[in-house]
């Protein structure tokens, strides 16, 4: 029996519920993982990444010295061929390159992806040096490609993109929706909550989703629409309350603008006629619509397959307008909730790594906001918005953009059309990581710089309910890689000196301490937050204004940020790529259990052992008419790409769509997606592409290395099956 | 405000919300009841009565879930309540290794209780180490049936439902279904059974690796497999 050296408390590196972890380390080894029951907000659960996947903080491919590639002349796509090199050398190179491409160029020739892994205090030095050094709002990051539909459609209607209520609240849920949520899969530890709602509490569930997932197996009421049908079933439910008066007078006079011009553009949503669209039986939708209006308190909780969609502002728009028409807003276990996918992706937002917006979602437009920033910075910024993720891939492949700088993110792995991804890519000046491995777009670049894991830093991440908490360092960090604050404050300041710029407050950061007393500082919703605070309480919710305050749990008691809530008219509507005579089947994509994002950390520790390969979900009607049975290999086919994987039929999936994970760069999804966004949020349209399916065999030099397939080893708990 | 009811614990008088168990109505006052399946974030279930308190009834009630009455005269320190924990203790170690449960070796430092006062017990229970899945060991030989993990994997946290007792009186475990290995259960690898374990019954396969004496890289190298297509 060993004891640890030291205990070490910190916030869990995979989703964004944020749990609470103790790292036991011996000789600096993190042997075991536990989470203490008394610390909000996941009182002693976790999952399995967060209690066993976290080996790949030791895994021998970490990166342990500034990297520069010498093949450069071979185009990226050729097999990096990488020399070591020292810090001073890497960053040199680094500032040099980037400040010529600045001055060649003007500073919106360079694009950068900010990261939802690293911390507050990381993104936040980084979106200071390239708005303040670069002069470009070009930074955003893998938010776009996950809640942006989320985020543009409540910023519409409410003025505010956050999840309006904490997960402590999940407990005593009365009436609740998930939608395009699989969240026993993707928020375990949410789960669990919701599914105590439902046991403990008696809580009804509404379940909408074209998956039947394990959430469904605690529902009420199921309601399995056809993928992309979510405007119709959600109108049509706003239909049903209008007609039976089931909405909230008074919270509509009072809170909100715009009902009357809504309802009329309510009247030919029918729950008939919305039956013939999403296959949902018209009394469903009446019965869930009866369910939800007419509960005391109600929430709705949300993920990818409401936002990850060509009209996933749409989709968020009918859910804020059921929410405000019934008053479910601003109270307790009431609200509407995106649950947020990375451990720090509310914190990157929150932190300025969005192109429009500075920390806490000043915007760089507002004149205000902006004066505040140059005052404080002492140099001038820009106040044009910048590009988004999708945008850069665009711009980089017509030429507009010249260098790029990814900090901890793999857009070849996450961005739709893989093909012209890499296409846009292979045609830039200069490509520079930072990172812990070299994952798929670390494969492209010039320079990769030694970034630390989470078990190796300190600073803050921001959870999914707005919860700022610490991250602490438990282990030194694996040979010379270095905290991401430190690399960029050094990075910053050999900028500085190449621009000929000097700031007020530069880049002379000792501590992420030191950082966050400077976010605070240009931040009001921050003010009432420090580290002494954080030390003290475990986690603060922002907005908090001063010390005095508690923190804010849920939001929009008094009023919407954008004063009174607008109710937006919706049509339905698709421009979806759509199955057809050739492409006849619909692709979903999505995560599962046991891997997270593109893999980079789960694929390298204990995680990749029970889920090894990508498997693609069939409807056994499907499969019957293909003749195919599971462990046959198909081959997925759209208008962009192929894959081969194997089969597993199940009656999880819907007729006629396929599921097939995103984590496996082997059989990668994003060969097949199509790069068509949302046109307001910008978000690709993961949910839908067009496919054809054929037999086919394994690929060419196939080893299993495993007695049985994957399917059979049972590591996919099928809920069709279990119950 | 709720009722209250008053009662006396080891002499002192206490007065707590109708409701509160003999147990947390002794930690207001700071009485220290020994526990072994009891855990303060679970469902109490009195299932190893090491906390058996003499209530006044006519058998002694197990703190953990005994519910404090008005006028109730609580002894936790008594003669019989000693012998029954020391009892308990002894019939343990006589058939669980508590090698990896110092804290229950401490309460039977403390009651004076004798290890070997049934030496015959471990002879009819012997289990193989189970190594059925990448994340977790199963040692029943250190399990002691405090039934937190049959609990955290049903109704206390996971809602899952794969453990659950097996077998009847001196030969009761834990189980799975059919006995089947983890992966073939419902068990989605969340590990809150092995959060909640008391002994070593349930262990990281990190942390027993680490245990044999391996170093950190060879416990990473033991979870790849031929076929890997990452560096």
């Amino acid at each position: 029996m060993i004891k640890p050296d030291r205990t070490v408390r910190t916030t869990c590196p995979y989703c964004g519920v944020g749990c609470q972890l103790n790292l036991n380390v011996k000789d600096d080894y993190v042997y075991s993982v536990e989470a203490p029951f008394d610390a909000a907000p996941n009182y002693g659960m976790l999952c399995v990444k967060g209690r066993f996947g976290t080996d790949y903080v030791k895994h021998p491919g970490r990166v342990k010295n500034p990297l520069i590639r010498v093949n450069r002349e071979e185009g990226r796509s050729a097999k990096a061929v990488w020399r070591e090199a020292s810090w001073d050398e890497a960053l040199d190179y680094v500032a040099d390159e980037l400040s010529r491409i600045t001055k060649a160029n003007g500073g919106d020739a360079i694009a950068t992806y900010a990261s939802a892994k690293a911390t507050n205090e990381d993104n936040y030095v980084f979106q200071k040096m390239v708005r303040a050094l670069i002069k470009t709002n070009n930074v955003d990051h893998c938010a776009r490609l996950c809640h942006a539909g989320s985020v543009a459609g409540l910023q519409l209607s409410i003025g505010s993109a956050a999840m309006s209520n904490s997960i402590a609240e999940m407990e005593d849920l009365e009436v609740f929706m998930v939608t395009g949520s699989n969240t026993t899969e993707t928020h375990p530890v949410i789960a669990n909550f919701l599914k105590r709602a439902v046991r403990k509490n008696g809580a009804k569930l509404i379940v909408v989703d074209p998956r039947r997932i394990g959430m469904t197996n605690f529902a009420t009421h199921y309601l399995q629409q056809n993928p992309g049908t979510d405007v119709a079933v959600f109108q049509a439910m706003a239909h049903t309350i209008v007609k039976e008066q089931l909405y909230d007078p008074e919270f509509i006079k009072n809170r909100t603008e715009g009902f009357n011009e809504y309802i009329e553009s309510l009247e030919k949503y029918t729950p008939e006629w919305a039956e013939t669209v999403s296959g949902v039986p018209a009394q469903s939708i009446i019965d869930a619509a009866r369910l939800y209006a007419n509960a005391k308190k109600a929430s709705i909780y949300w993920g990818m397959g409401i936002s990850q969609s060509t009209h996933g502002t749409d989709n968020t728009l009918s859910l804020v307008n059921l929410a405000m028409m019934c008053g479910h807003m601003g109270k307790s276990g009431t609200g509407v909730n995106p649950l947020r996918g990375q451990n720090n992706v509310q914190g990157c937002s929150d932190s300025g790594g969005l192109p429009n917006v500075y920390t806490a979602y000043q915007g760089v437009a507002d004149e205000a906001a902006q004066a505040k920033f140059q005052e404080y910075w002492g140099t001038d910024l820009n106040p044009v918005a910048g590009l988004t993720a999708t945008e850069m891939v665009d711009h980089s492949y017509d030429g507009r953009v010249k260098g790029m700088f990814v900090l901890g993110e793999n857009p070849m792995m996450s961005e739709p059309n893989q093909n012209h991804a890499r296409a846009a890519l292979e045609k830039l000046e200069f490509l520079v990581c930072q990172d812990i491995f070299i994952n798929e777009t670390g494969e492209m670049a010039d320079v990769i710089l030694p970034a630390t894991s989470f078990a190796e830093k300190d600073g803050t991440f921001t959870n999914t309910d707005r919860r700022v908490q610490r991250c602490r360092a438990a282990v030194p960090p694996v040979g010379n890689s270095r905290p991401d604050w430190d690399i960029l404050s050094d990075l910053g300041r050999r900028i500085e000196q190449r621009l000929g710029l000097e700031l007020n407050n530069g880049f002379d950061f000792e501590s992420p301490e030191q950082i966050w007393e400077e976010m605070r500082a240009v931040t009001p919703d921050f003010w009432g937050i420090d580290y002494a605070r954080l030390e003290r309480e475990g986690g603060v919710h922002w907005p908090c204004p001063d010390f005095d305050h508690p923190g804010t749990p849920f939001l929009f008691a008094e009023d919407f940020p954008r004063g009174k809530g607008k109710f937006w008219e919706v049509e339905y509507g698709t421009e979806s790529e759509q199955p057809d005579e050739e492409y006849p089947f619909n692709l979903s994509t999505g995560r599962v259990l046991y891997h997270w994002s593109g893999a980079t950390m789960t694929g390298r520790s204990r995680l990749e052992d029970i889920y090894p390969e990508a498997i693609c979900e069939m409807h056994p009607d499907d499969a019957e008419r293909l003749e195919i049975s599971t462990n046959d290999w198909v081959q997925l086919e759209s208008r962009r790409g192929k894959v081969k994987v194997r089969v597993m039929v199940t009656g999880r999936s819907p007729v006629n769509t396929v599921f097939l994970p995103f984590h496996f760069a082997e059989a990668a999804a994003n060969q097949l997606t199509l790069d068509k966004v949302d046109n307001r949020a910008k978000i690709p349209d993961y949910k839908n592409t067009a496919i054809k399916i054929t037999k086919t065999t394994p690929p060419e030099g196939w080893d299993e290395g495993y007695e049985k397939p994957l399917s059979q080893r049972g590591a996919i708990k099928d809920p069709v099956e279990i119950y | 405000m709720s009722e209250t009811v008053t009662l006396t614990i080891d002499g002192q008088e206490v007065t707590v919300p109708e409701g509160t168990t003999i147990l947390d109505a002794a930690k207001t006052i700071d009485i220290d009841i020994p526990v072994i399946c009891y855990h303060e974030h679970l469902t109490g279930n009195g299932l190893c009565r090491v906390c058996s308190v003499d209530s006044g009834g006519r058998v002694q009630s197990a703190a953990c879930v005994t519910q404090c009455g008005q006028g109730m005269e609580v002894d936790t320190q008594s003669e019989d309540v000693k012998r029954g924990r020391r009892t308990i203790l002894e019939m343990l170690a006589s058939t669980v290794d508590l090698s990896e449960a110092p804290e229950i070796q401490e309460m039977m430092d403390e009651l004076d209780a004798d290890a070997q006062r049934f030496p015959e017990g471990s002879k009819a229970r012997e289990h193989e180490i189970m190594d059925d899945n990448p994340f977790y060991l199963r040692d029943y030989n250190q399990c002691v049936n405090c039934w937190r993990c049959v609990q955290v994997c049903a109704e206390d946290a996971q809602y899952t439902f794969a453990l659950s007792f097996n077998g009847r009186g001196f030969d009761t475990s834990i189980a799975t279904y059919q006995d089947n290995g983890m992966m073939d259960t419902s068990c989605v690898f969340c590990g809150q059974c092995v959060g909640v374990c008391p002994t070593g019954a349930l262990k990281p396969k990190r942390q027993a690796m680490l245990e044999e004496g391996y170093d950190p890289d060879s416990i990473f190298e033991a979870t790849r497999r031929k076929r890997k297509n990452k560096s």
